[in-house]
């Protein structure tokens, strides 16, 4: 028994199901959600380390060996996800105590976070297409809660989208699950692996892939369906946005990393093209979107799109350089797009508004504040020596290398406006004075939130801002390991042998 | 009983028939792991049973009567099927491997872990329905 891959889905549920067992008493439960926090990202370190050490782990779920029973697989993809959702589990967690208010504390959201991440772990770790199936329901039904809870009038409004969106794509995602498991006889992903390549009908296998291009396609907010995202991701308080910005999306875009680089790779000359468009046209309409905004919240939300086109476009290229950019990538932009929620949370927490019209002067009053928005906005926006200078300049090298220019194009097109929406929010929100040309008044500083809320809320932040910089300045080790994940993940070998133990 | 039942004949029925109800959801528990039955059907006749008192009578009544607050029971169910799981990892097991004692309880028949499983589930599906019943009828 492999308890290294176990014990990060292990830590969320026993958090949640001591939650429950506290219902009713907010502030035992505030201590389980940290130490179940704090557990996620310590077991997910662990596990992090050891598949570095000793390669890609395996457990068999009841004994039941693979191809038959359900599978639990932790590649080097896997656990830097895993570890990165306990990192930002944590962060979440801090942020939601101190400012999370009593009656969603009261109505169980620790519990409901601890069982989200439960599904979000699941699904980051199982070997298995349709146990693939169960833990996004997990997680969504969860995500359902989170997103509505408070019953405030746009946050219904919200949840029916998501809702809706996610029901369907939900459906699709079972059809095409049964078809294939109709067409190969085989739901363990390292058995489809080998047995895809040996279907007659190339034809079919196409079509599935493009059917769970869009299953994944509509959970990740690709284009021409992701707008159900920014409809409804303004809606819930800033913690669950955070969460929500950091995980959900990414286990669609993990999904179909996993999926087209082990089962989906017979007809990539055609299924990688039709990601390569999609992944242009995501990222373009994605920051077309936030350039009209002026609620901070929903600008982001765009920019969460939009930069769900970049880490797609890594897949569709499909070399190890695009790869290990997309998984660099995805990590900066967990790391940056939460840390820009989180600092739109303070100054909402400061001065009750998102509207980007309504505020100003944040660099006059509060320094530390904006350095604090300052290093994940320029991080987003590709500048050196931040971690998305790193994870930008391997794309847009990698599309060269593949002869696209247009998409290197585009990437670079989009990163310009990336930089003039993110410059927006710091003219708007930080630099901007009244309009006679006087100092603003009544800016609210920092230090008008209480010592004991102010580093709770601070820190999340800077944790978030000091590794963004790290991994810019220091990007060598971490470019490394990226590398390695994409070798992983094209060779399929490794994969095959460690849940199968057969040759590829 | 806080305030007079809606239907004598009802009310007087409704208290006959949640203990042969509450019998009959344990036997199906039991006959479940070979033949039809099992934690999540016999908990949903547990469940069955309690709405048809709260209707009887009141939510009130069907609550005090249950002693437990279904939130409680579906943690405790959660705590239950973690643990059956959890047995199998101290022999070296993987989780959830399914452990079968050599001998057999008279009437019930041999209990391993996935009977506990069940009971699990059965205690689950039980907190979950008269959770949603119980909130329903008092909003």
């Amino acid at each position: 028994m492999n308890l290294v891959v176990f014990l990060p889905l292990f830590v969320p549920f026993f958090t949640g199901i001591i939650g429950l067992l506290l219902w009713g008493k907010p502030q035992a439960q505030r201590v389980v959600s940290l130490l179940g926090g704090i557990g996620l990202t310590l077991v997910g370190a662990n596990l992090l380390l050891t598949v570095i050490q000793q390669g890609i782990q395996v457990t068999y779920i009841g004994d039941w060996v693979a191809p038959f029973g359900i599978t639990l697989v932790a590649d080097l993809l896997s656990a830097i996800m895993v570890f990165v959702a306990g990192m930002m589990t944590l962060s979440t967690v801090i942020y939601a105590i101190v400012t999370l208010d009593a009656p969603r504390e009261r109505n169980g959201f620790h519990v409901l976070l601890h069982f989200m991440l439960f599904g979000v772990i699941g699904a980051f770790l199982t070997g298995d297409i349709f146990n693939l199936f169960v833990w996004y329901e997990v997680m969504l039904i969860s995500s359902f809660v989170l997103l509505v809870m408070g019953g405030e009038r746009a946050q219904l409004e919200g949840g029916i989208k998501y809702v809706t969106l996610n029901l369907i794509a939900s459906a699709l995602f079972l059809s095409a699950v049964g078809i294939l498991y109709g067409v190969v006889g085989t739901l363990n992903m390292a058995h489809l692996a080998i047995l895809v390549p040996q279907v007659e009908q190339q034809g079919l296998i196409t079509t599935l892939a493009i059917l769970f291009l869009f299953a994944f396609g509509i959970k990740s907010a690709l284009f021409p369906v992701f707008f159900w995202l920014p409809a409804s991701y303004h809606t819930p308080p800033i913690a669950v946005t955070v969460i929500f910005s950091a995980l959900l999306t990414k286990v669609g875009i993990y999904s179909l990393i996993r999926v087209f680089t082990l089962i989906f790779t017979t007809d990539t000359a055609f299924t990688h093209t039709v990601l390569l468009i999609i992944a242009a046209l995501t990222m373009i309409l994605g920051v077309l979107g936030a350039v009209a905004q002026f609620e901070m919240r929903r600008l982001l939300s765009f920019h969460i799109i939009s930069q769900i086109g970049y880490l797609l476009m890594g897949l569709a290229l499909f070399t190890p350089l695009s790869l290990a950019a997309t998984v660099f990538f995805l990590v900066h932009v967990i790391f940056a797009k939460s840390a820009l929620f989180l600092v739109g949370g303070i100054i909402h927490h400061m001065t009750g508004t998102y509207d980007l019209k309504k505020l100003g002067g944040f660099y006059r009053v509060s320094p530390v504040l904006s350095v604090l928005f300052f290093i994940p906005a320029m991080s987003l926006a590709g500048i050196p020596p931040l971690s998305g200078f790193w994870a930008k300049y391997a794309l847009v090298r990698a599309g060269l290398e593949n002869n696209q220019p247009w998409i290197v194009a585009a990437a670079l097109g989009v990163s310009i406006l990336t930089m003039f929406s993110m410059t927006k929010i710091w003219a708007e929100a930080f630099l901007k004075e009244a309009d006679d040309g006087k100092l603003r008044e009544n800016v609210p500083a920092l230090q008008s939130i209480p010592a004991a809320l102010r580093l709770p809320m601070l820190a999340p932040i800077i944790v978030l801002a000091v590794l963004m910089v790290v991994m810019g300045v220091a990007a060598e080790p971490f470019f490394a390991l990226s590398l390695q994940t994409a070798e992983q993940l094209l060779s399929r070998t490794e994969y095959v042998q460690a849940v199968l133990g057969v040759q590829l | 009983m806080k305030r007079r039942p809606a239907s004598v004949i009802f009310a007087t029925g409704a208290r006959y028939i949640l203990p042969l109800m509450l019998l009959f959801a344990f036997f199906i528990l039991l006959r479940g792991h070979n033949e039809p039955g099992g934690g999540f059907i016999g908990g949903l006749v547990v469940a069955c049973g309690f709405a048809l008192f709260a209707l009887a009578y009141s939510v009130a009544d069907a609550r005090q009567i249950l002693r437990v607050d279904p939130i409680q029971l579906i943690g405790w169910g959660l705590l239950l099927a973690l643990l059956s799981g959890l047995l199998s990892l101290l022999l070296g097991l993987p989780f959830m491997t399914g452990l079968w004692p050599d001998f057999a309880i008279p009437a019930i028949g041999k209990v391993g872990t996935p009977t506990i499983f069940d009971v699990a589930v059965f205690l689950v599906v039980i907190g979950v329905v008269l959770n949603v019943v119980f909130s329903l009828a008092e909003s």
